[in-house]
């Protein structure tokens, strides 16, 4: 009888990982992918909407219509796995059994566990852009704004696209320098982190660019509780006002994790080897995306780089190869400084974000704003949906870390 | 590579006095290292987070976050930030002898 490869969750390292592994695993394995609805969000869009850059129709397309047509697809919410006897629980009663599990259930978004963020303030001057109803609902409030005090802030890490936050604190300055209201508006960035971001050398760069672009910058504020006027407090008792304040809520895993004895950690993402992407509980678990806990980004670009190893990897356990442990934690992301340039940022678990040129020498500039970066996020649009979706390699990206164009610091700098 | 004199011995300490080897750490030594951050008295509460960080730091190779110790180690973030006022993470790893939290990418 054929094996059964089961896939739990249709967005983007689901549907990769499901397109890849139809190419290579033999006609008789059978493919199941499931999810609980339909609507596969173009999640980097979710960046530009509340500026109207883009609409909430152009971000949705169905799942089902990105996978290809020998993937069976099953549209129900996850209960639990029975890791012990490869036993899949969903909530319309079905059980699957699997030789091969991949969990590709991504990260949720979890406000309720912040005192008050869900209070009187949530949706009328307390937001997110992190969800497509929460864009929408900001691009609402982003349009009457032209005076006061707009704050953004992330209430812990780790969050999907750890740049998002900053790209819109710069897309906010364009924006409403653009509507000619920029000196009537005080744009802060309050984050957990004790620099703009996690990585010296981008952090220092960062943080130039948002004092170039006047943005405050507050260091280690841990929100502790929003009150219901929508004021930030911190649990070291610091305290931030604002007229409208944009937050990235704490993420954790599927909820179905949590109730998969054995599967995942504290927050109910799933630990995995950092280099093979098999789960820590079961050598027939393997983990992409933002559902996994490895030492990376959760970015579209990381799941993609995982792709390759991931799928080698299930069809080696399938026929009882060894496994492949060539992930680097390779992540790329563009970031957006407003007035159409953008930043690029390229690293791996072992080297950090530095300036030079991707993916050679010859090739866009690292960790500098500028006009070809802004092209490429634009591209990258058409590229999910028909490259990376469909499981194929970006041409002239290497999965590992390109090391050529890269400026290394030397011993003095670092 | 700096060191420190903690209970009498010298010991290994990295950029931000945080331990490099942790099992260059005594119990002894806390009180003192406490003492450095601010905290004067280590209650049995802040024993439990001490204690509870070196297991996590033993059985995962990094200290936790502060949200996942007001998850795991039955001690509430907010009770956390009382007895580590200038950050529990950092304060109770450094206290408790394990190198710098990792942190999140």
């Amino acid at each position: 009888m054929g094996k059964h490869v089961v896939i739990l969750g249709a967005g983007t390292g689901g549907t990769l990982a499901a397109n890849r592994l139809r190419r290579a695993l033999a006609a008789d394995v059978q493919i199941s992918v499931v999810d609980q609805d339909d609507d596969h969000v173009y999640q980097p869009g979710l960046l530009f909407l509340p500026f109207g850059l883009t609409t909430a129709e152009e971000l949705v397309r169905p799942r089902p219509r990105q996978l290809h047509g020998a993937i069976g697809y099953h549209r129900s919410a996850v209960d639990h796995v029975d890791i012990e006897r490869h036993r899949v629980f969903l909530d319309d009663g079905t059980l699957l059994r699997y030789d091969v599990l991949v969990v590709a259930t991504g990260a949720r978004l979890m406000p309720e566990e912040t005192e008050g963020l869900t209070g009187p303030a949530w949706g009328r001057s307390v937001h997110t852009f992190y969800d497509l109803p929460g864009a929408v609902a900001l691009s609402g409030a982003l349009r009457g704004f032209d005076h006061g005090r707009l704050v953004m802030n992330v209430v812990d890490l780790p969050i999907k696209c750890p740049v998002a936050p900053l790209e819109f604190c710069f897309l906010a300055d364009w924006h409403f320098r653009e509507q000619g209201v920029r000196d009537d508006v005080e744009i802060v960035y309050a984050t957990p982190l004790d620099a703009a971001f996690t990585k010296p050398v981008a952090a220092r760069a960062l943080s130039g660019l948002l004092a170039e672009k006047g943005i405050r910058l507050v260091t280690e504020f841990n929100t502790g509780e929003v009150d219901a006027d929508g004021k930030l407090i911190s649990f070291d008792g610091r305290e931030i006002e604002s007229d409208l304040a944009v937050v990235v809520p704490a993420h954790g895993g599927a909820a179905w994790v949590g109730r998969s004895p054995g599967l995942g950690d504290a927050l109910d993402f799933v630990p995995a080897d950092p280099h093979t992407l098999v789960s820590t509980a079961s050598p027939d678990v393997f983990v992409i995306g933002d559902a996994a806990a490895v030492p990376t980004s959760k970015a579209g670009s990381v799941t993609h780089f995982e792709g390759e190893v991931l799928t080698r990897n299930v069809v080696r356990r399938l026929t009882g190869e060894p496994l492949d442990a060539s992930f680097d934690g390779h992540t790329n992301c563009f970031i957006e400084s407003g007035f159409g340039k953008a930043l690029l940022i390229d690293f791996n678990y072992d080297t950090e974000p530095l300036p030079g040129h991707f993916p050679g020498t010859v090739g866009l500039p690292l960790l500098k704003e500028s006009r070809l970066n802004h092209l490429g996020k634009l591209m990258f649009a058409w590229l999910y949906w028909h490259i990376l979706l469909p499981g194929r390699e970006m041409p002239g990206i290497p999965t590992a870390m390109p090391t050529a164009g890269k400026r290394f610091p030397t011993k003095e700098e670092t | 590579m700096t060191t420190k004199v903690y209970a009498g011995t010298e010991v290994a300490v990295g950029d931000d006095g945080f331990f490099t080897d942790p099992d260059q750490w005594c119990e002894d030594m806390a009180p003192e290292i406490a003492h450095e951050t601010g905290i004067d008295e280590l209650t049995d509460r802040h024993w439990q987070v001490i204690t509870f960080m070196r297991h996590e730091y033993k059985t995962k190779g990094t200290g936790p976050t502060v949200r996942v110790l007001g998850k795991t180690s039955g001690v509430s973030v907010k009770e956390l930030y009382q007895l580590f006022p200038k950050g529990p993470a950092k304060l109770a790893a450094r206290i408790a002898g394990i190198p710098k939290p990792r942190g999140c990418i």
